[in-house]
């Protein structure tokens, strides 16, 4: 039988289409510059630690539902959807990587990756999580230091 | 150009992507999950029950009748098949007599056509039309231990039998077409369609979970989860909450069409009611 192997090698067009376009989507403001929020979305400096639990934790980050990290191979279960987050920070830039977090749709064309801090698009939210994005500006910056420490193949 | 760098970058992460996951995937694949071929207009070649995409313990426990937990459900159904209710003082066997054969094509033909009420009917909705126009009893709430034993027990009566739903009969392809929208589109928190999980990823890993084609050829199923027995449209709202949606209703319309169109989708896949899932 046949599986479809690349599924998410979606456009990056994406990321060259909105090259330059502000947006003010969910709470924090952000402006996309060249396919990346190079600006932080708080004054608090991101953390790696507080990071690798948002991306464990499988009511904020989940990552690993449909990621594999070696790095965190102290789990048990990775995803197969995405590709492995291994090297992560070798391929993109933090603001490349701060953009994949927020709403990676700007970036994938199309992609099944959740955006995470913003709210636009959105279909019969349930109600307890209405207008509200699945992490907090603090939980991405903490997320995209963590990204920032995978700079292993 | 940052297109160009972008190419690269795609390039590299979506080799090292398939040959991780596809390594990763060997193991639950390997096994000769035995394949049913699609029917015509399926976005898929070949359509897989879900029962191949669970352990062997898992299956095992199914294969046992003597094992399988569903079947305190379908005895209670069984034994509700024979018992009087309403006004008109008839048990279900009083119209339909021996279930193993009025009742044999019935799990695999439904949901169908209702000319008198202009709609299509599940087998639940169907059950409680015969208790209330036929018996003059109450209906059953749709997710009632009654009426979820009654379904696992009619449907029972139509295992090894393939799907094979007429979706030419009155407004069945219009409802199959509203199905096929609601599959496809995006709900809740999360942004997922069904296809995203069940045509774009199955046999991938999400987290815990092995990703089936989320056919409906085993419904009722036990769920270890759920400790018991639960209707199709019972998964469909726990795929909606997993995705941070609103749910619709067990009953309501939205699920019927679903209902509709994921019978399509299993054409030709045995029925294998009641079925155990984790
Ligand atoms: C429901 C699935 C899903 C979840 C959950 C998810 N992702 Fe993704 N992710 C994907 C897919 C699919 C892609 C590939 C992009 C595409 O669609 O083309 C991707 C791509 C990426 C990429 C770029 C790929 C690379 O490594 O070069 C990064 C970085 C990333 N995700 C980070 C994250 C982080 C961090 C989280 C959690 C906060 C997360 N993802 C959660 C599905 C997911
Ligand atoms: C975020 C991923 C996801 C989405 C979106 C999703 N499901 Fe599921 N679904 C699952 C998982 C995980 C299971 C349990 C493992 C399996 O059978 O795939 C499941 C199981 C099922 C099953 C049971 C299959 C069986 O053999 O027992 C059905 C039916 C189903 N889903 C239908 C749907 C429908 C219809 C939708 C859209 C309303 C949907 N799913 C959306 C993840 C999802």
């Amino acid at each position: 039988m046949m599986f479809k192997p690349g599924i998410w090698s979606g456009a990056l067009l994406g990321a060259v289409l909105t090259a330059g376009v502000a947006v003010a989507a969910g709470p924090a403001d952000y402006e996309i510059v060249d396919g990346g929020i190079p600006k932080a979305l708080t004054a608090q400096p991101g953390n790696a630690e507080n990071g690798r639990e948002v991306a464990i934790n499988r009511k904020l980050g989940n990552c690993l539902a449909c990621h594999a990290v070696t790095k965190l191979s102290d789990q048990p279960y990775h995803g197969e959807i995405g590709p492995p987050l291994d090297g992560a920070a070798t391929r993109w830039s933090e603001a490349e990587l701060r953009l994949i977090v927020v709403n990676s749709k700007k970036v994938f064309e199309g992609t099944m990756m959740p955006g995470f801090h913003t709210t636009e698009g959105l279909n019969r939210v349930a109600e307890k999580f209405e207008g509200k994005t699945i992490l907090s500006a603090q939980d991405v910056e903490d997320v995209v230091a963590f990204l920032m420490t995978l700079n292993e193949e | 150009m940052m297109f160009d760098v972008s190419i690269g970058k795609l390039g590299r992460w979506a080799t090292a992507a398939v040959l991780l996951g596809g390594l990763a995937a060997q193991p639950a694949l390997a096994g000769d999950m035995k394949t049913y071929p699609a029917p015509e207009g399926h976005p898929l070649s070949e359509i897989i029950s879900g029962y191949e995409f669970r352990t062997p313990e898992t299956q095992a426990l199914q294969d046992d009748d003597f094992e399988n937990p569903a079947f305190l459900w379908v005895d209670q159904g069984e034994e509700l098949w024979n018992t009087a209710d309403g006004t008109a003082g008839k048990a279900c066997a009083d119209c339909h007599g021996n279930a193993s054969e009025s009742m044999k094509m019935v799990g695999a033909t439904f949901p169908k056509w209702d000319a008198k009420n202009n709609r299509p009917v599940n087998i639940e909705l169907q059950i409680n039309q015969c208790r209330t126009e036929q018996m003059g009893a109450d209906a059953w709430k749709y997710e009632s231990s009654e009426m979820i034993g009654m379904t696992s027990f009619v449907r029972t009566q139509s295992r090894g039998e393939p799907v094979n739903v007429d979706f030419s009969e009155g407004d069945m392809e219009a409802w199959k077409a509203k199905g096929k929208d609601l599959y496809y589109t995006r709900f809740g928190q999360l942004d997922l369609a069904c296809s995203n999980c069940h045509e774009d990823n199955y046999g991938n890993q999400i987290r815990s979970d092995l990703l089936s084609q989320g056919q409906s050829n085993g419904f009722p199923t036990y769920r270890l989860k759920w400790q018991g027995v639960g209707t199709l449209h019972r998964r469909f709202k726990g795929c909606m909450d997993q995705v941070r949606a609103k749910p619709y209703k067990r009953g309501s319309d939205e699920f019927l069409a679903l209902e509709v169109y994921l019978a399509y989708r299993g054409v030709g896949l045995p029925v294998e009611a009641p079925a155990l899932r984790n």
